[in-house]
């Protein structure tokens, strides 16, 4: 006779309670303390880091200042004391990196260049040898424009926008995506950096991570109906962007909170900030609230009241997506 | 190296020609009246029907405007146009009148069809005389069946396209931005006198989307007009009632791809809408141009009896049982790579449908040496042009009617 079958009828029941109180399965507290615990186990981590002093007296953001508020962003993330560290812990020595920046804003709307030397600095002392480099957008002269120096050759880092080499002739596809990707990130790079800008944007809502790949296919135009839901979504799912995809630097140091993406004074604000996340989904969520408490400030409806809210995040944190995650209680917003 | 586009098309034909195709209902010996195209208009017909199929070495010299080698800068501000339908916002904002999309572009970007971009409020069109293709092609191909038959159409696109078709077999130029594809400079006096030179009576604007190209196809079509050369387009219809009317207004005919007669269809797979291109229709129809109708059969999307019959009955009921229609074969192309080829028994049964309607001309496309290519009588169901792949190579049709029976046929024909 087996041990099971010596088992009577009080005993297992007694089991049976033991085991549901055990799984929280015994009441509605238990599965959300369950919830709960699962949800702080596996939660992605945002860090915003601030420094006031940023641009010192004047309007240009001090590079010193940069490099410094830029260490103590990545420290806080990879829970180093020493920034080259953290650096090592994203890339290694012979590895290919592009810097997929934002100069779509044009001047006082696109990605710091202070911020994008810091990282270029950081990466080097890491191991990546300087013309590993790559910084670049869809478009040189637009880079030019905001301040960033085209830069195709010798040991220097790479800087220079898709115009210069064509995008793959090739469709990639994915859902509702069918585009041709930036020859810079097939060809030249393996790991993939974005360094978004913190924006709204007047049909997605806000433009900051998952958007900022718009710029690594050659048919944005397409892909911007129903507030870019699940285009952005479908994109970020290309394989060829997410496994190189391993960091974003949001360059919050100038935002925007209303009328984007273009630069326009009236709608920005000088918020001297970066914000680094590994997950794309939950930087994209907490930078959406810092352009909504900006809004509450200034009186403007919320970008769910204004019939644009980027509902495209819980797209890209859906079940079909996976990207990250959009679910407040998952994401541990460091501020440092 | 020719580029090749086609809207009809996208199949390859024999050099040697298909083979000839007859109707069941019409063998009739060629009549004393019968008047075949002269031997010059044949050889060039022909020999633009391998060039634009890509199988005759006379091709690229009938390519009017070199193809480009590769990504280059380019000179911009001579193709930069202040566009004619749009309406000024606040936050210099503007909202694009010119197709139903209504797209709202804010200040340096782009609508849907990425050829037009907003600087400072003003909206711009980025491709006037911004040519990235070019050809000569019989006017069989575009397919426009009742206009000038065996006579080439100096044919042109540029970049863009106001919709996003999953089967678009030119999407290399038509879902591009105008930077990212090779092109020329080809102002509308140029084109007219190229079109001349050509022996082309008629500029077709065609191969991706004219709608958003409008500003040029308009200037264009102007000065084809004073240069004697007329004008046709090939578009999808997707264009707001006032564009259409300026716009195409100019134009001598006008082809219009009906892709579907659905909205599920035209949202999912053509990424528009159904009801603006029927009305655009109804205008065409109002506004007396001449019009033929494409549908492209998709296997297992549009190729339903009811969706046939209930696109026969409006063709019926809104238009006229003498607008052209004709139903092409796909190919699998783009984003719709796994679907077959569109057998030949699905459209002869659109076809068979669409007869039993009461249409008088219906046409299967796409298949080479198919009799359903030739034009019958609808009254004494004589054979009255006969095509051979895209060339006419019989017109028998005199005075704008039937040589045996008297009746009517409406089109464009010889004078």
């Amino acid at each position: 006779m087996s041990a099971m079958r010596s088992t009577n009828r009080r005993d297992f029941l007694k089991k049976c309670f033991a085991g549901a109180a055990v799984l929280g399965a015994s009441g509605r507290t238990g599965l959300l303390a369950a919830a709960e615990q699962e949800a702080a186990l596996a939660k992605s981590r945002v860090v915003i880091a601030r420094d006031a002093l940023l641009r010192g007296a004047g309007a240009t953001v001090d590079s010193r200042r940069m490099g410094s508020l830029l260490d103590r962003a990545m420290q806080a993330l990879y829970d180093r004391d020493n920034p080259i560290e953290a650096w090592t812990k994203l890339v290694r020595p012979g590895e290919m990196v592009g810097l997929k920046v934002n100069t779509l804003g044009g001047r006082g709307l696109s990605s710091n260049l202070q911020l994008v030397e810091g990282i270029c600095e950081r990466l080097q002392e890491a191991g990546i040898k300087a013309s590993d480099i790559v910084v670049w957008d869809r478009d040189s002269d637009e880079m030019e424009h905001v301040g960033f120096h085209v830069s195709t050759g010798g040991n220097r880092v790479q800087c220079f926008g898709t115009d210069r080499v064509d995008y793959e002739q090739e469709l990639v596809t994915h859902g509702s995506v069918g585009s041709r990707l930036s020859k810079i990130l097939t060809q030249r790079c393996n790991v993939l950096i974005n360094v978004p800008v913190l924006k709204d944007h007047d049909g997605a809502g806000v433009t900051i991570a998952l958007k900022n790949m718009y710029g690594v296919i050659h048919n944005p135009n397409k892909y911007h109906p129903n507030g870019c839901n699940p285009y952005i979504a479908d994109l970020n799912m290309l394989p060829e962007i997410r496994t190189r995809m391993r960091l974003t630097i949001c360059d919050a140091t100038t935002a925007c909170f209303e009328g984007g993406p273009g630069y326009k004074p009236e709608y920005s604000w000088k918020n001297n900030a970066v914000i680094v996340s590994q997950d794309p989904v939950a930087l994209d969520y907490t930078g959406w609230q810092v352009i909504e408490r900006k809004r509450t400030e200034k009186g403007l409806k919320t970008l769910e009241g204004d019939k644009r809210a980027p509902h495209y995040i819980a797209t890209a944190a859906d079940a079909q997506h996976r990207l990250g995650t959009d679910d407040p209680r998952r994401i541990a917003v460091v501020e440092v | 190296m020719s580029r090749e586009l086609d809207t009809q098309e996208g199949v390859k034909i024999p050099a040697d020609g298909a083979a000839e195709g007859r109707s069941p209902a019409v063998r009739g010996e060629p009549s004393p009246l019968s008047c075949a195209l002269d031997r010059r208009s044949f050889l060039q017909c022909a020999l633009a029907s391998g060039a634009a199929l890509g199988v005759c070495e006379f091709a690229q010299l009938l390519v009017a405007i070199p193809a480009w080698a590769g990504p280059q800068k380019q000179d911009d501000s001579r193709f930069i146009v202040e566009a004619k339908f749009y309406q000024k916002l606040q936050d210099k904002k503007i909202k694009c009148k010119l197709c139903p999309r209504e797209c709202t572009v804010g200040d340096r970007e782009r609508g849907y069809c990425g050829v037009r971009e907003n600087h400072g409020g003003t909206y711009y069109t980025l491709v006037h005389s911004r040519v990235c293709a070019a050809h000569i092609d019989p006017i069989e191909k575009k397919p426009l069946f009742h206009y000038l038959p065996g006579t080439l159409a100096f044919s042109l696109a540029t970049a863009g396209c106001n919709v996003n078709c999953k089967f678009c077999q030119n999407w290399d130029i038509s879902q591009v931005r105008p930077e990212q594809v090779s092109a020329d400079y080809a102002p509308p006096k140029l084109v007219a006198e190229l079109a001349k030179q050509h022996d082309c009576p008629t500029i077709a604007y065609t191969y991706s989307e004219p709608v958003i190209f409008s500003e040029y196809l308009m200037d264009a079509a102007d000065a084809g007009h004073e240069a004697g050369v007329r004008s046709v387009v090939v578009s999808n219809g997707y264009m707001q009632e006032e564009a259409l009317k300026t716009a195409y207004g100019k134009m001598d005919a006008v082809k219009i791809d009906l892709k579907a007669f659905t909205e599920s269809y035209y949202k999912d797979v053509v990424v528009g809408e159904l009801k603006p291109v029927l009305d655009a229709l109804v205008t065409l129809r109002k506004m007396n141009k001449w019009t033929e109708i494409v549908y492209l059969v998709v296997p297992t999307l549009n190729d339903s009896d009811a969706e046939f019959r209930g696109l026969a009955r409006w063709i019926k009921t809104n238009l006229s049982v003498d607008v052209p229609i004709h139903f092409t074969q796909f190919h699998p192309e783009y984003l719709l790579k796994n679907l077959p080829i569109t057998p030949v028994p699905t459209l002869e049964r659109a076809k068979a449908i669409a007869d039993a309607e009461g249409l008088h001309y219906v046409y299967i496309g796409n298949v080479p040496g198919h009799p359903a290519q030739n034009t019958y009588c609808p009254k004494c169901q004589r054979m009255l042009v006969e095509r051979v792949g895209f060339t006419a190579s019989r017109m028998l049709i005199r005075k704008g009617s039937c040589p045996f029976c008297g009746q009517p046929i409406p089109g464009v024909w010889h004078a």
